[in-house]
């Protein structure tokens, strides 16, 4: 009976409502969701979707997850600086109360990320609570431009998805081009330093670090056959010895220069350890959405910089320009570069 | 009388075979490692008579002071559970029971929340099991009414679980992008990081905690017997009792912020050391630390080398220890004599 219920309400929007004003799209686990023709208040449901949104329709994101950081805001367009922070719904520490979501009346509520079974049931679970339409897009960094497609087409701005899908498939194009050649023996062995000590990483093929290898580099944290997050000691770190250490830690960034344990691996003694820029998002992760592709560039800049003649200053306010709508100043641009390029030797 | 004997015998005759063993498997544990380094080559970098590249960091900075802090962690922890598994006359009870781990995780926590260095997420922690187990005293001194040891206990459990619910309030607040992912191993424990300077303010308070453990440990002996009779034997049961708590709670504290949470250890070592000497405090405190620091050892030593990526201490000491100490159980030796 309740059952019969829930379905007989489920059908109501679509018997009232006009005709034309809704459609479907199968989103990347393969559900068929029902969704308004034009999406004006869309709920991101996690920091990677609202990066998604806001840079395909940012008229349309109704908050972030996040209140942001004042740091932040300089690199995000003023009228999406002040938007309010509406809580994750889904993943680690989910903390968005539905009653609060349904109060901001969204009529589209989108994950982009993992669409994994247990992802799958959650966004069925919400969508059938709520009523609102619920698209999971597949975050892996490969999809990238399925994925900005999809989402492009189903808020109602399939040029603009279609212009920034172009984008990253021309540069994943030229890094093929460049690094298609390049032996495996002749990339940089490459270490992610996460954490204020340097000793957590992502091992190969963790979203964490998918960039790496994206960029031409290989991963030297490899223990086949797991993923994720780890700690590994500075013995490990010194077998493994990277010529490139990547982090976004200040903490560690400033204390590896000085720490005794550090200095005998190649990449302190080459200099070649950088600090990735964090706002208004992490290059590298942190979270992982599109704002990972400013990141690539540069890592791909870091690991054959004879390959890129281009600057990084420039790349950095084209891309900030066209994917965050901002049009970045000499200062921000001095802030944010700061220390992006390495140390001098 | 005989038995008696006997047994004093055998723990003299112990403590000096686990003694030679631990210095033995110290020594052991510095020649393994990822790093590739043979005997000779330590034997020469050991004695100061040159190097070759990285050796000498290696072992000198990196592998020594891990392997001291693991005999430090293990036999600091064990001595900590002995003492208040005698203080409480319960074999149930580990350095956690009056909030010592729960308040040092929730200070350690709090520095990584607020992206603080390493030393200062170190001093967070002990400050925090400090202020646990002071809070946990000042409530306890409070209550009038009541069994005193439980009293104690209780508190001791409701401040753990305040502590336990603030960290989680700061887990779901951190990022988890960032910080989450460093707040969960620092809770599982480790010794990754470990440098020689971390021991240097982490060994004399252990140290300041132990000597007058093992000064008075033939009176805390009588603490087992309960206040009564302690009291028939000349012995302050309160006051003595302050003072196992204040020690075992800076041993605990210390270590805890240099490793992190490091359970299991504190609660089955000191069974297997009373297995092995008997329940006589005099004798389990010194077996316990040395049998703890040797658990340790093994366990670290594992943790650095079984994997392409570090194995938290925490699960390791509990997968390890588990199967071992079910099996001196089954074997039915005196559990708690």
């Amino acid at each position: 009976m309740k059952r019969l219920l829930r379905s007989a309400l489920a059908v109501v929007p679509v018997v009232f409502g006009a005709p034309g004003e809704a459609r479907t799209v199968e989103d990347s686990a393969g559900r068929v969701v029902e969704i308004p023709d034009r999406a004006a208040r869309v709920f991101a449901a996690g920091p990677p979707a609202s990066i998604l949104i806001y840079a395909l329709k940012p008229e349309a994101l109704l908050g972030w997850p996040r209140a942001l950081r004042d740091y932040e805001k300089p690199y995000i367009a003023a009228p999406w600086r002040e938007l309010p922070e509406t809580g994750r719904l889904t993943g680690r520490g989910g903390d968005a109360n539905l009653e609060r979501v349904l109060a901001l009346k969204p009529d589209l509520i989108v994950d982009f990320g993992s669409v994994r079974d247990t992802y799958i049931d959650l966004a069925n679970r919400v969508q059938e609570q709520t009523g609102i339409p619920y698209l999971l897009v597949n975050g892996r960094f490969a999809e990238t431009t399925a994925s900005l497609r999809l989402l492009g087409e189903a808020l109602g701005v399939p040029d603009r998805g279609e212009a920034l899908a172009a984008d990253v498939e021309a540069t994943f194009a030229q890094l093929e081009a460049a690094l298609g050649s390049v032996p495996a023996k002749r990339r940089p062995r490459v270490y992610l330093a996460r954490g204020p000590d340097g000793l957590e990483t992502g091992l190969k093929g963790s979203i964490n670090t998918e960039i790496i290898e994206l960029a031409g580099g290989r991963n030297v944290a490899d223990a086949p056959g797991r993923h994720g997050l780890v700690r590994a000691s500075p013995e490990q770190v010194i077998v493994a010895d990277p010529d490139t250490i990547v982090t976004w830690d200040r903490t560690f960034y400033d204390r590896v220069w000085r720490d005794p344990l550090w200095q005998g691996i190649a990449a302190v003694r080459r200099s070649r350890v950088y600090l990735s820029p964090t706002a208004p998002f992490g290059w590298i992760d942190r979270p992982p959405s599109i704002n990972r592709m400013m990141g690539l560039k540069w890592l791909a800049g870091l690991f054959y910089p004879h390959l890129w003649p281009g600057d990084l200053r420039g790349e950095a306010h084209a891309f900030y320009k066209l994917w965050y709508h901002v049009d970045l100043g000499e200062a921000e641009l001095d802030r944010l570069l700061e220390r992006a390029g390495g140390r001098a030797p | 009388m005989n038995l008696a004997r006997y047994r004093g015998r055998a723990g003299a005759g112990a403590a000096l075979w686990l003694t030679g063993a631990l210095i033995l498997c110290a020594f052991a544990a510095l020649l393994i490692g990822p790093y590739p380094l043979g005997l000779v080559e330590a034997l020469s970098v050991l004695t100061g008579r040159g190097s070759t590249g990285q050796a000498e960091t290696v072992l000198l900075a990196i592998r020594l002071p891990r392997v001291a802090a693991s005999l430090l962690v293990g036999a600091a922890l064990a001595a900590a559970g002995a003492c208040y598994q005698t203080l409480f006359r319960n074999p149930l009870v580990s350095p956690d029971i009056l909030g010592v781990s729960a308040g040092a995780g929730l200070g350690a926590v709090l520095g990584i929340f607020l992206s603080l260095p390493v030393v200062a997420i170190q001093l967070l922690g002990f400050a925090g099991g400090l202020g646990a187990v002071m809070l946990v005293a000042f409530v306890a001194a409070a209550v009038r009414t009541g069994d005193r040891t439980l009293v104690l206990v209780l508190a001791g459990v409701v401040v753990g679980a305040l502590a336990g619910a603030a960290t989680s309030l700061l887990k779901v607040l951190a990022d988890p992008y960032d910080q989450l992912p460093a707040i969960t191993f620092w809770l599982l424990g480790s010794l990754a990081g470990v440098k020689a300077a971390d021991l240097v303010p982490a060994a004399p308070v252990v140290a300041a905690g132990l000597v007058p453990l093992v000064l008075l440990r033939w009176r805390i002996n009588v603490l087992a017997l309960g206040d009564e009779e302690a009291r028939a034997l000349g012995v302050e049961a309160g006051r003595l009792r302050l003072i196992v708590i204040v020690c075992a709670t800076l041993i605990t504290a210390s270590v805890v912020a240099v490793a992190g949470v490091v359970g299991w250890v504190g609660l089955v070592i000191p069974h297997i050391a009373r297995m092995i000497v008997g329940p006589g405090f005099g004798r389990l405190l010194p077996a316990a630390a040395l049998l703890g620091a040797g658990y340790m050892l093994a366990v670290d030593t594992l943790a650095r080398t079984i994997s392409a990526a570090e194995v938290p201490l925490g699960i390791l000491t509990a997968v390890v220890g588990a199967p071992f100490f079910l099996w001196l159980l089954a074997r039915g030796r005196r559990a708690w004599a």
